[in-house]
C-alpha cells in the first residue's frame, strides 16, 4: 500500500527542538504558576506518549520533582513495566509499581467484562486470550464501524464474531474500569505531595475519542494533547527517548490478547492519517490529497469521513459536565448578537 | 406498521427521543449526527430481532444502513430474498 510510506506535511514543518523548548516552559508555567503544585506525576506505560511527557516534565521541572507509576493489572503486557522502569532509570526519576488488578477484582472489572464475553463465546474460560479489532478500514473499503471479538483457543484456533451493542457496551464499560482506578492511583499519589498530574494523551486520541472520560482522559495538565503522533515521534527523537519504546507499535495494552491501536481503533497508519488530517483542517480537496498522497480521492474521502465520523459520534467525552447556566449565557449572547445587528445597543 | 414505519419509529424512540417529526426519510443518519458510533450496531440488532434476518458483516455499509429510506429497501430486500448491496472492496 503506497499511502503507508508516505511522508506528510506533519514531518516536513514541524520543529521538534522548538517545541521541547516551548512545552516545557508551558509545563513549568502550569504546575507553579497555574496550578501552583510542587511537581508531576506521571503514568507510565512504557509507550512513547507517557515516554515524551516524562521526559518534557524532567526538562521542566528537574528529576527531583517527577515521580513515575507503573501501573500494571492482569492483563497488562510485561514489556510495558520493564520499558517504563527502564525509561525512568534514565530519566532519573523515583519510580513506583502500584498493581491494580486486586482494585479490579474488587470493583467486579474482570467478572463484568467476563460475563458479556461468555455470552458471545459460551465456551470461553477467563485466562483465555482475546481481543477486540473494528472492522472498519477506510483505505479499502466503505464498511461502517463494527466491533468484533477475536477469541484465541488453545492451539492458536482464533475465531471472530461481530458484537452486539450489549456485549460491546459491557465489555466497555467494565474494561474503563482499568482506566479510571488508574487515574484514582495517580491522583493519590500526586495529592499526597501537593503534586499535580500529568495526562499523556495525544491528538488522534483525544480527537477521535480514543480515551476514557475521566479515566486516562482526567488530568491536571495535557503537554501533548494538541500534537500529531506523527509529531509526538519527532519530539521523542529529540528528547532521546530509548529506540525500544519508540519502535513498539502503539497497543492498548488493556485485552487478554495484543491489540494494537490501528487494529483497535485507528484502522490507518498514523503516518497516512496525520499527513491527511492535518492538510485537510488547512483546507486541502481530496483530489489534491489523493495526487499528494498516491491514492485514490475515495480512499481520501473514506479517511477524512472516517476522522470526522469518529469526532462527531464522541463529542461528548470531550465535554465538560453540562450546566444549566451555560445554556442561559448562550441564550443571553444570542440576544445580544441581534440586538447588535439592528444597530440597537442592550 | 409497515416497514418503514418501524424503522422511523426506532430510529426516533432511540436517537431522537420519540421527535420523530424531524426525521426524513432520506436523511443521512451518518452526517445527521443523529447516530453515534454503537448506534450503528443498535441499529444492526433492532433490524436482525424485528424482522428475523441474520445481516452479514458484509451488508452493514452506508448503501444499507445510511437512511429510512435505504433500511427499508434493504429490509425489503432481503425478506424477498432479493440482491442487496454488498462491500465494495475496491482497495487492496
Amino acid at each position: 500500500m503506497k499511502g503507508s510510506d508516505v511522508q506528510g506535511t506533519p514531518r516536513e514543518q514541524f520543529d521538534a527542538a522548538r517545541e521541547v523548548e516551548r512545552l516545557s516552559g508551558w509545563i513549568r508555567a502550569s504546575v507553579q504558576q497555574s496550578l501552583k503544585k510542587r511537581g508531576v506525576v506521571i503514568g507510565l506505560s512504557g509507550g512513547i506518549d507517557s515516554a515524551v511527557v516524562a521526559a518534557l516534565s524532567v526538562k521542566a521541572l528537574g528529576a527531583g520533582r517527577v515521580v513515575a507509576l507503573g501501573l500494571p493489572e492482569r492483563d497488562s503486557s510485561p514489556q510495558s513495566l520493564v520499558l517504563a522502569r527502564e525509561l525512568a532509570e534514565r530519566l532519573g526519576i523515583e519510580f513506583g509499581v502500584e498493581d491494580i488488578t486486586a482494585g479490579l477484582e474488587g470493583m467486579g472489572a474482570y467478572r463484568r467484562r467476563d460475563e458479556a464475553v461468555r455470552r458471545l463465546f459460551p465456551d470461553y474460560e477467563p485466562g483465555m486470550p482475546f481481543k477486540i479489532t473494528l472492522q472498519s478500514t477506510p483505505l479499502a473499503d466503505n464498511r461502517l464501524n463494527v466491533f468484533s471479538l477475536t477469541l484465541i483457543r488453545a492451539g492458536g484456533e482464533e475465531e471472530s464474531k461481530r458484537l452486539g451493542p450489549q456485549e460491546y457496551s459491557q465489555i466497555v464499560a467494565a474494561s474503563n474500569m482499568k482506566q479510571r482506578l488508574r487515574m484514582t492511583m495517580l491522583y493519590y499519589h500526586a495529592e499526597r505531595r501537593n503534586y499535580a498530574m500529568a495526562g499523556t494523551g495525544n491528538k488522534n486520541e483525544h480527537e477521535m475519542g480514543f480515551f476514557v472520560k475521566h479515566g486516562d482522559g482526567g488530568a491536571d495538565l495535557m503537554p501533548i494533547i494538541h500534537l500529531f503522533k506523527t509529531q509526538i515521534y519527532m519530539l521523542a527523537h529529540a528528547l532521546e527517548i530509548p529506540a525500544a519504546i519508540i519502535e513498539r507499535a502503539p497497543t492498548t495494552d488493556t485485552y487478554p490478547a495484543e491489540v494494537t491501536q490501528e487494529e483497535f481503533f485507528f484502522r490507518i497508519p498514523f503516518g497516512v492519517m496525520d499527513a491527511i488530517w492535518q492538510e485537510s483542517e488547512n483546507g486541502a480537496t481530496p483530489e489534491e490529497l489523493a495526487v499528494r498522497f498516491a491514492l485514490a480521492p475515495e480512499q481520501v474521502e473514506r479517511v477524512v469521513a472516517d476522522i470526522r465520523s469518529k469526532k462527531n459520534g464522541t463529542a461528548f467525552l470531550r465535554m465538560p459536565a453540562l450546566r444549566f447556566d451555560s445554556l442561559a449565557h448562550e441564550a443571553a449572547a444570542a440576544g445580544s448578537e441581534e440586538l447588535g445587528r439592528s444597530g440597537r445597543t442592550a | 406498521m409497515s416497514i418503514r414505519d418501524q424503522v422511523h419509529h426506532y430510529i426516533s424512540e432511540t436517537f431522537l427521543f420519540g421527535d420523530g417529526g424531524k426525521l426524513k426519510d432520506d436523511d443521512s443518519l451518518s452526517s445527521s449526527g443523529f447516530v453515534d458510533s454503537t448506534g450503528v450496531i443498535e441499529l444492526v440488532a433492532f433490524l436482525e430481532q424485528t424482522f428475523d434476518l441474520r445481516i452479514e458483516d458484509d451488508e452493514i455499509i452506508p448503501e444499507n444502513l445510511d437512511s429510512v429510506q435505504r433500511i427499508s429497501t434493504f429490509v425489503e430486500a432481503r425478506q424477498k430474498g432479493l440482491e442487496v448491496p454488498k462491500l465494495n472492496v475496491t482497495f487492496m
